[in-house]
Formats: C-alpha cells, structure tokens, sequence
C-alpha cells in the first residue's frame, strides 16, 4: 500500500507516541486530519527529546542572563563573550539511549551531533569532554559477573566510539569524568560537552530570513538510518526488545563531519549564508521547521532533491530520516554558486532543495505533490507542554540505614590499607586507560590535559587567554538528595574551574532522568533544577544551554537522578594555568576552606555514609550528601582565582571523591616522584577527617617564601588556611591528632591507583 | 626558507605544524591543497597528520593518489626534504617515498601520550642540529604506527643508517617497554635512501613550546632550517626566490 493511501487514526497516532490531547491539538493545527508524513513530522518534533514537553515549565527556573551571554538556550549551542572580541561557544548533550544499544556508534554519534551544533554557530570546536556513567566493572553485590563483563563492553564500546569519532574528526577529547554504581548497567550515560571559539562578528543562526532565499542541503545523503533514533529512542524506557531497536541508531561518519566543519567555514566566510542549522534528532524535520519558526517565515522543500542513498524511500522516511554529518543553510539569493562552489571543493553534495517562503508554512512537495504541509510555527514552539505531577519518594529504608555503617574506625587505626583499596576503586582511580585512547592534544592548545589538573585547560592563540572546563556530575549524592546533590554538581565545577586558575564564566548542563511520567522522578528533577539554578546564581555561572535526557529506565528501574554541570572559567593569563601536581620539595601544603567556622562538629556522620569511602570500603549508600555552602565555595573560588593569578601557587586540587587523602594522593601522583607527609587534627573520627567529602575545600601548595602572602590574600577573603604539611620525596605519611593513620611509600599507592581500572578493563 | 603544508581532506594537524613553523619559528609557511601539483616554491614540504580520506581504507592509501603526490615525487627526485609527521609518515609509505608499512598497534587501541625517542643518527637534514643519541621527549597519537618491514628491507634501513628515531625509555634506553605500538625494532622514525625524506610517527609540531610540556621537537624544524641555510651558502643555485 502507498503511504498516501494509509488513513490516519487515533489509533496510529497514539502508535506514533502521541497522546489523544495531542492528536487533537494536531487536528486543530491543521484544521484537518493528518497524512501520514505529517503525523511522523509532528510526533517526533512533540517527542520528549525534541520538544521538551516535560522539562519546560521547569527549565524556566534556571538564570540564563549575563552581561556576559550573548546567547542562551534555544539555539544550536550558548555562546558567552569571553573578551579581545571573541566568543565561546558550548553546549553539553547526552546520547544515552543509543549508547547502550550499539555503544560505539552511539557513542561516536553522540560526539558528531555536539561537534555540529557548534560549527553550525560558525565556531570551531577546539575542545571535547565527555562525562559517562556505566555499571560496576569489578565485582560487585548487586552485579553478576555476566553483568559485569557486559558494563565492560559497553565501556570499551562507549570509549572506542568516542575516540574513533573525536579523533578523526581532530578535536581533542581534554577531559571528562567517569562514574562507576549498578543503576547504570542497562542505562550507560554519555554526555558529551563541546567547545568552539568564534569571533563575535562571525557567529551564525539558525533563522531562516529573506523570502525567495534558497535552501541548500549540504554533506551526507539520506538514507533509512535513524528514523524515529535519538527522537524516539529517548523519549521511551527501555525493555527487553529494545535491542531490537539496533538499527534505530544512527552511523557516525568523522571523516564526512570534518570536510562539513572545513566547508561550512569556508562557506560562511563568503558572507552568502543568512543561516544554518544542523540535521540532528528529527534531522530534516527538524532543521527546516525551526529555522522558519525562529525566522518568522516559511520553507518549502522538494523532496526529490534531497540527495538519498537508498531508492525509492517515502516522504515520512526522508522526513524523519535522522542519517548524520548533514546541514541546511539558507542562502542569498543570485550568491548560491559562491557558496556551492566551495562545498564542491570539498567533495560534498550540495543541493538546492527549496527556497524560504512568507506564508509560515513547512511545505514539504515529492514528485510535484504535496506531501506534507504543516504551519512551521506551531509544529516547532506550541508542542504540548506538561506540568507532570510530583511527588517526593517515600522515604526508602537505605537513605535511613545509618546503622549499616558499623561503628568508625578505632581511634588511631591504620587506615593505609583502605586508603589503598579506595585509591584502586574505578571511580577514584586513574582514568589513563581511557584518555590516552583520546588525542587530547590535537590543535596543539592543551595546556592542561587529562589528568593534569581540575579542570581542561585550552589556550586561544593570538590571545593571552585561556579556557577552562570541567564536568561534573553525583548520581548517588542526587539519588539522596537531588536539590543538595545539583548544587554540588555546580560547585564542583566551578572549583574545578577555579583550582586550575580561571573565573567560572558560564555553565551548561545536561540532566539525566527517568521516567517523567513518575511523579518522583519529576519530584527528583524539580528538585535538582532548583538546586541548580540556586548555585548557578550564588555562583555567577548562568546556564547557557544544554538538553534534557528523560526516560533513562530500563525494566521499570530508574537510573540516579544525575545532571551534570559543564563550567566554562576564562583565565586572564593562559602562563598563570595551575595545575595539581606538587611542584616541589620543602614546599608547604595548605588546606584552604571556605567554610568560617570549619568542619560541623556537631554532625552525626550521616554525610560520610554518601562517600565514596563508605560506598568502596564498608559498601554503604546512605545518608545525605554534605551541606552546600554557597557563600563558602564562593570565597574559596574567589580566593582561588586571585591566588592563582598572582601567581602565588604552585598547585591547587579541589577536595572531591575520596576526601582529603584522595587529593593529597593525587597532587603526589601527578607530579615527578614527590610524596607528602601532613599532620591534622580534629575532633571527627579519623575516617571522616581523611575521606569526608565536604565542599568548598582545596589543597594548595606554595613555596615557603610566598606563604605569607597566601596568608595575606586569603584573609583578604576570609577564607581559611591552614598549613597541614609539607612535600617531601619520601613515605606519603598522614597523621591524625597526632598519631600516623596513613603510611606508605608513594610508588605502592601510585600503582594501585594507576593501574586497577586498566587491570579490571584488561583481564576478561 | 618556505614551507608548504598540504592539506589532504582530513588532514587534522596542518593547522599545528603551520602554528609551528609560522608563528613559533617564524618561518614563512602555507598550506597546500591536496589538488594543487605547485610544490616548487617550497623548501620543505610537510605532510601533516590527521585522518585523511578517513583512513577508511588503510591509513594513507587513497591520500597517495591525490594530485599532490606526483609533484611530492617530483620533489624528492629533485632534492627537496620532505616531511611525513604520523599520517604524512603513513602516505609516504603508501606512496613508497620510504619503505615499508604500517600495522595497527599492537595493543589495537589508539594511543595519545608522550613517548621519548632517541636520535638514531645526526646525519641527516632533519637531526643535524641534534646531538648523536639524544632523547626526545614527543607525543604520539595513532592507532596504526606499528612500522613494519621484511628483513631484507630493515638490513638495509640498518647498513644505510635510515632508521633515524628509536623509540627509548627516558634514560635513553632501547626495551620492549617503550615501545609504544609494537613497531619493529623500536623503530619511530625512518629516513629514505637519499636522506631527503623523512617520516615519522611522533609528533615534533605538538612539542615546539614548553607551555605544551615539551620543546623537544624544535630540533627537527632547526635541523631543516639549518641544513637548507648551509646548502643555500655552498649552492647559490638552489636559493628559492
């Protein structure tokens, strides 16, 4: 049967997703029923992934403005100025779904798509990290072995994707993080942050302007892959068939999507382009619906123009069609050979396949008919727009368990043996195995790679300045408390950001939930925009962009609430970049905290028992993450950054996963054979003061001649310093209260830490 | 002195070898397009890393048809030095500019880090201002940079003094354990017979300032600048307009 023949029911409506009330909102649209390519163009432009209908109401909350943000949400990617008249220009999205279905081309897709929404700006990408989430890799109680073999493979498939497309494409991957908790085995989250770097003059929209302009597509042809993939693969949990959804996901092409990023440059260099949008999820659906939505104007297309790889595919498969590294420009009229000239240079088709028009309408014509013809506006920004119900979770009996935390360590135990296992967990240990995979070099502005410091550091040539970005992200501490959780995830980057030297600037996020239509999950995901609009504000990082990742479920089992923050900070100064190594022998470590009156006292413990220490060593998940304190981790970032630019530090590492020690551990192993031996006190148990997990803490080394002027500064800002000891070439030693609680040699908790995940990714 | 850097499509470093020899040398350098045959205004040619044509095929095969390479070819017949840096390295042994070939790593991952290499000889136009056995700290970054040859082939590479770069430990010493791919004998970097033509899979452009953890690669582009210099000052002939 001809797909004009099909008749459009409610029935295949709601097989297409939407509901009764959106069916009848699509009727009222269109003042009539629907063929069956206009029931595919609506239903993935009102899917949860295009249209955000769940998200929205919430989105709202967040602080979007800055003098510094020239463009916020709602375009391909956020672009702030960040001075000498250049811009950044980033964003951070998820492919989720994708990734654990096929995980290396999901992966290797998940990059492409990010890497076109910048360029389509007129930015080059200069800079890519990633934070994915996967189940445990080693053994673990809730994970079978088979399971655990299986979250290895999706790790290496997740990896190799992302290299195999990040690297031929020639964008180094600078940084990322990694998270290891058994609610990801059957959901992987791979969230890919890109930056690009544009002058201000030279950036690009995606509004359709100037009737009679033509409409070109440019780059790969269209074929059958990636109908309904990213749309509707995310906007559904997962079950037992979704394997089955295989070919639902789309193939990465780098090579293509390099030659796309040198054209299109090229060709908005001619100042022909008035616009250009990327074909993503919804693909040419998509693209030519919202540039005239945000053009104020019409398109029409052809159809039969469209280059295709596959004979006679129907309007709805070309539509819907979601095959990568492809681009819609608007162009000027009488100038399109300038512009097709240098598509042609660069080996890629480029074909006028419509003209923009003034009737509002999304025209879309096969073979001289009308295949689809839909009003651009509505189908794009009057999608349904839902105020789901919420509902806190009942109290569940693990957020209560604190007696499954057996009592503290004794009172001068040794805790070396621990400290080593927690060293060699997945998520504290190095990630060396990863990254190398990854050039991060590409480009040759690296300043600060992986594993370096806290946050990427890339440089701007031409310029005295540098970027810096970091990602990060707590499932657990938001399964516990989503809003505290969020705001940790904003503070955490920020410091990150402002350990390696740089001003937070701007923020982009990327929220990864369940099931919306849970009144808890949405209870967890208001929560969590809350808390992070509250910090994004104390913080002065407004966000810029970022998506939505609902439905992240598999077998009615929801992933940890997880978003994850992207901070950009700007670095005046690109010499004055810091990084966590200790520099040097004899010289001083100081603990520097934002909070006044120092480490509660009067807690009862139950922010340890969320740590990763309680999770690795006594296997708890409980409690309630650490308090957040805003006004605090602003200090310590002030004072951070003027630290930094005056260049009184030789290294600065925030306090994070793994407390106290695990930073100090890290300043050691980042640097050439230096160790460290400090001395602290408290009135917590030994445990606690090493592996505790608050915020707004960093550890900061300096000379012994520039320690007065640590001092000096850090009073300035009322933040607190204290000297805790010194660089040494000796035992990494660590004493509480005046007993030696860690003592090792550096190199036995350098190669536990150094080696466990290639040991547990390497043996089968 | 003039550069030229070709860009193949998917050429990726270009932009880092032309930072490097424009803005940190100070050396004119352009870009060459993969289509143009005009590579007699050149000094030295580079052929930049990255992925071209994907490497979908083989890493280089169909790069050694582009228009270029017959004027590449010509070139060498000529004289000229050549530069081949990971992918460029790849092309040429495609092209047979130098003998043989390449293997994927041996682990069959792509690596990304630094690597030391030693400077096997300093008799050649790209390590004369090196001293003999010097180590280079440099980056690599490849998937297929497993060099391999017939025993025949790396006699010759052996008695000729070809093999130019050795992967080492710091120290400078030769073992298994440095050897980041599995490449034969260590060997990370080959010159041809006439000495002219150079490949290799470490990186020098990525190591030109200290900012980006190593300078160490500045002796290759010195090496060039000052062989050409010296054979300006005894051929008056060869001097490039």
């Amino acid at each position: 049967m001809l797909e004009t023949e099909i008749k459009v029911t409610p029935e295949l409506a709601a097989d297409h997703g939407l509901t009764a009330e959106e069916y009848a909102r699509v009727l009222a649209i269109l003042g009539r029923e629907p063929n069956l390519t206009e029931l595919g163009i609506f239903s993935v432009m009102w899917s949860e992934h295009c249209s955000y209908k769940s998200s929205k109401v919430y989105l709202r909350r967040l602080p979007t403005r800055g003098p510094q943000v020239l463009q916020g949400p709602g375009e391909n990617a956020g672009v702030v100025e960040i001075g000498d008249g250049l811009c950044a220009v980033f964003k951070i999205e998820s492919h989720n779904h994708p990734s654990y279905v096929e995980p290396f081309q999901g992966a290797a897709t998940g990059v492409g798509g990010i890497l076109r929404d910048i360029f389509t700006m007129g930015a080059r990408p200069i800079a890519v990290l990633d934070a994915l989430r996967f189940g445990p890799i080693v053994a673990h109680d809730h994970a079978s072995p088979e399971a655990i073999r299986r979250n290895r493979r999706i790790l290496d498939g997740v990896v190799s994707g992302i290299a195999f497309y990040g690297n031929c494409f020639g964008v180094p991957t600078v940084g990322g993080e990694v998270q290891f908790e058994p609610c990801y085995a059957q959901n992987p989250l791979v969230n890919v942050l890109a930056l690009g770097i544009a002058r201000k003059e030279d950036l690009f929209f995606a509004r359709a302007r100037g009737v009679g302009n033509p409409v070109i597509y440019v780059g790969a042809k269209t074929g059958r892959d990636g109908i309904h993939g990213a749309s509707l693969l995310a906007s559904a949990e997962f079950t037992e068939e979704s394997k089955q959804k295989r070919p639902n996901v789309q193939v990465g092409d780098p090579f293509m999507e390099k030659l796309l990023l040198e054209a299109c440059l090229e060709a908005m260099k001619t100042g022909a382009v008035v616009a250009i949008q990327d074909m993503g999820a919804a693909g040419l659906t998509c693209s030519t619906c919202e540039m005239a939505s945000r053009g104020g104007t019409g398109i029409e297309i052809d159809l039969a123009r469209v280059p295709q790889r596959e004979t006679s595919m129907t309007p709805y498969e070309i539509m819907l069609s979601e095959s990568q590294e492809r681009m819609l420009l608007v162009v000027e009229r009488g100038r399109e050979q300038e512009v097709l000239e240098v598509f042609r240079k660069w080996g890629l088709d480029a074909v006028e396949i419509g003209r923009v028009t003034e009737n509002g309408l999304l025209r879309v014509l096969h073979h001289g008919r009308v295949a689809a013809e839909i009003p651009a506006h509505p189908l794009a920004e009057e999608g349904p727009v839902y105020q789901r119900p919420i509902a806190p979770p009942a109290a569940r009996a693990e957020k209560q368990g604190r007696e499954r935390y057996a009592a503290f360590a004794a009172e001068g135990a040794d805790l070396t043996e621990n400290f080593t296992r927690l060293l060699a967990s997945p998520a504290i240990a190095s990630k060396r195995w990863i990254y190398e995979q990854y050039d991060h070099m590409v480009r040759t502005n690296t300043l600060m790679g992986p594993g370096a410091g806290d946050a990427a550091v890339v440089r701007i040539k031409g310029t005295k300045r540098a970027l810096a970005l970091s990602v990060d992200g707590n499932g657990r501490w938001c399964y516990l408390a989503p809003r505290v959780g969020a705001m940790h995830a904003v503070a955490e980057a920020a410091r990150n950001v402002a350990c390696s030297g740089a001003r937070p600037w701007a923020a982009t996020n990327c929220l990864n939930f369940g099931n919306p239509e849970k009144p808890e999950v949405m209870w967890q995901f208001s929560e969590a925009v809350d808390g992070i609009a509250e910090a994004c504000v104390a913080l002065k990082v407004p966000i810029t962009g970022g998506n939505v990742s609902f439905y992240n479920e598999t077998l009615g089992k929801s992933i940890f609430p997880t978003p994850t923050l992207g901070v950009l900070g700007v670095l005046e100064d690109a010499s004055r970049t810091l990084g966590m190594a200790f520099r040097a022998e004899g010289d001083v470590i100081v603990l520097l905290d934002g909070e006044l009156a120092g480490a509660p006292s009067s807690a009862t413990g139950g922010e340890f028992l969320s740590s990763e220490y309680a999770k690795t060593i006594r296997g708890v998940v409980a409690g309630a993450p650490p308090a957040v304190d805003l006004a605090a981790e602003r200090r310590l970032i002030d004072t951070l950054v003027a630290l930094a630019g005056e260049g009184v530090l030789r290294s600065a590492h925030d306090i994070s996963d793994g407390g106290l020690a695990v930073a100090l551990a890290e300043s050691c192993f980042a640097s050439e054979g230096l160790s460290a031996e400090v001395s602290l006190e408290g009135r917590e148990p030994a445990e606690w003061a090493l592996f505790g997990e608050r915020g707004a803490r960093a550890v900061v080394s300096t000379s012994p001649e520039l320690l007065a002027r640590l001092h000096t500064i850090a009073a300035q800002y009322q933040l607190r310093a204290r000297e805790i000891g010194t660089v040494t070439r000796g035992e990494f030693r660590v004493q509480y209260n005046g007993r030696v609680v860690v003592n090792a040699a550096v190199e036995s908790l350098r190669d536990a830490w150094a080696r466990a995940l290639e040991r547990a990714l390497t043996t089968r | 002195m003039k550069f030229g850097v070709i860009v193949f499509p998917g050429s990726n470093c270009d932009h880092d070898a032309y930072h490097a020899i424009g803005t940190v040398l100070g050396q004119p350098v352009e870009f060459l397009w993969h289509q143009s045959e005009a590579v007699d205004p050149y000094d030295v040619v580079v052929l930049p890393g990255g992925f071209s044509y994907g490497d979908y095929l083989r890493t280089g095969a169909i790069a050694r048809f582009s228009p270029v390479m017959r004027a590449v070819e010509r070139f060498v017949r000529r004289g000229g030095l050549v530069l081949g840096i990971c992918n460029g390295f790849q092309i040429l042994l495609e092209a047979g500019l130098l003998p043989g070939a390449m293997l994927r790593n041996a682990g069959l991952r792509f690596s990304c880090r630094h690597v030391h290499i030693r400077v096997e000889t300093t008799e050649t136009p790209f390590t004369s201002a090196a001293q003999p056995g010097q180590v280079l700290k440099l980056p690599i970054a490849h998937s297929e940079g497993n060099y391999f040859c017939d025993r025949g082939t790396l006699g010759e590479l052996e008695r000729n003094g070809q093999i130019v770069f050795r992967y080492v430990t710091p120290e400078g010493r030769e073992h298994p354990s440095a050897n980041p791919n599995g490449s034969l004998t260590n060997i990370a970097g080959i010159r041809n017979r006439e000495g002219n033509v150079l490949g290799l899979m470490p990186h020098p452009e990525r190591a030109v300032e200290a900012a980006l953890g190593s300078e160490d690669g500045l002796v290759v582009f010195r090496s060039m600048l000052e062989s050409l210099t010296r054979q300006a000052s005894s051929d008056p002939l060869r001097v490039s307009a």
